[in-house]
């Protein structure tokens, strides 16, 4: 039977993988795909803590965690649109309109 | 056998995630992701959390994946999509982070095992619990979530409207057009 802090690690793997994808990629949309799997990683937790500790919350949390998650997808393609259709870019480091 | 299949969904769950970040065209990045996101929804099954692993797949797979690679495929950008300046520094944070949280939980003391045997969750059936769960215990989280969905909704078709960033015409068009 694999333990709990294995489940653990390997989402700790995804979940900075994600960060690391944050901090160097360029492209918003790929900003946003490793926000995706920073989600992912956060949902392989509370499943594995769900069968462990044989308590069904953890199953619902990460159901509502799945709706902020496409809530979030859906406002932020769309901002990423505008953006695209008023400065004709989506690199990060371009988009310093609010940077002092 | 239940080891075997941990170990399997885990590898293929790492490498796709670390292609998705790594991958320089972002069509690839996403194909990569719905690698990821199937083998998560293998990994729920062995957790008996099938109903979630259905919802992964329809939801993730299905719903927010075609999103991505309708805006990737819309924006089309043709630029040099290679990484930040601080790439150096991003890994050594990240490195820093992932040792951070193995000792952690290393030092956690976590259980091995399962309170309660599997198979006895397993006679309930999964949908049924967790769906007993969400219209008891958390009835207003559930009425909230759909709250967030209409908001979402609202401002995604408002801000993705034209003539939201003002009524000049916009560069994208402009650069379009002086080709």
């Amino acid at each position: 039977m694999t333990p709990l802090s294995s489940y653990m690690i390997l989402s700790a793997i995804v979940f900075v993988t994600g960060v690391v994808g944050v901090l160097i990629r360029r492209n918003i949309i790929m900003i946003l795909l490793s926000i995706e799997l920073m989600l992912n990683a956060t949902n392989i937790n509370f499943v594995a803590f769900s069968y462990y500790l044989d308590n069904v919350a953890g199953q619902v949390f990460v159901f509502f965690a799945l709706t902020v998650a496409a809530a979030e997808v859906a406002v932020g393609l769309a901002i990423i649109i505008a953006l695209y259709r008023g400065k004709a870019t989506i690199a990060a480091e371009e988009l310093n309109l609010m940077k002092w | 056998m239940g080891s075997l299949s941990f170990l399997y969904f885990g590898t293929v769950i790492v490498l796709a995630a670390i292609l998705v970040v790594a991958l320089r065209k972002p069509v690839y990045s996403v194909i990569a992701l719905l690698v990821m996101f199937f083998h998560i929804a293998g990994l729920f099954v062995t957790l008996h959390a099938e109903f979630l692993a259905a919802v992964q797949l329809i939801v993730y797979a299905g719903a927010i994946l075609v999103l991505y690679l309708f805006v990737v495929m819309l924006l089309n950008v043709k630029e040099d999509d290679s990484y930040q300046r601080q790439f150096r520094l991003g890994m050594g944070l990240g490195l820093v982070a992932l040792a951070e949280v193995i000792y952690i939980v290393s030092a956690a003391g976590l259980p091995e095992e399962p309170v309660r045997e599997p198979a006895a969750s397993v006679s309930a059936g999964n949908t049924e619990t967790v769906g007993r769960a969400l219209y008891t215990t958390y009835l207003f989280p559930f009425e909230v979530a759909s709250l967030i969905l209409l908001v979402a909704m609202i401002g995604a078709i408002l801000m993705a409207k034209k003539g939201i960033m003002g009524p000049e015409t916009p560069k994208a068009v402009q650069a379009v057009e002086s080709k």
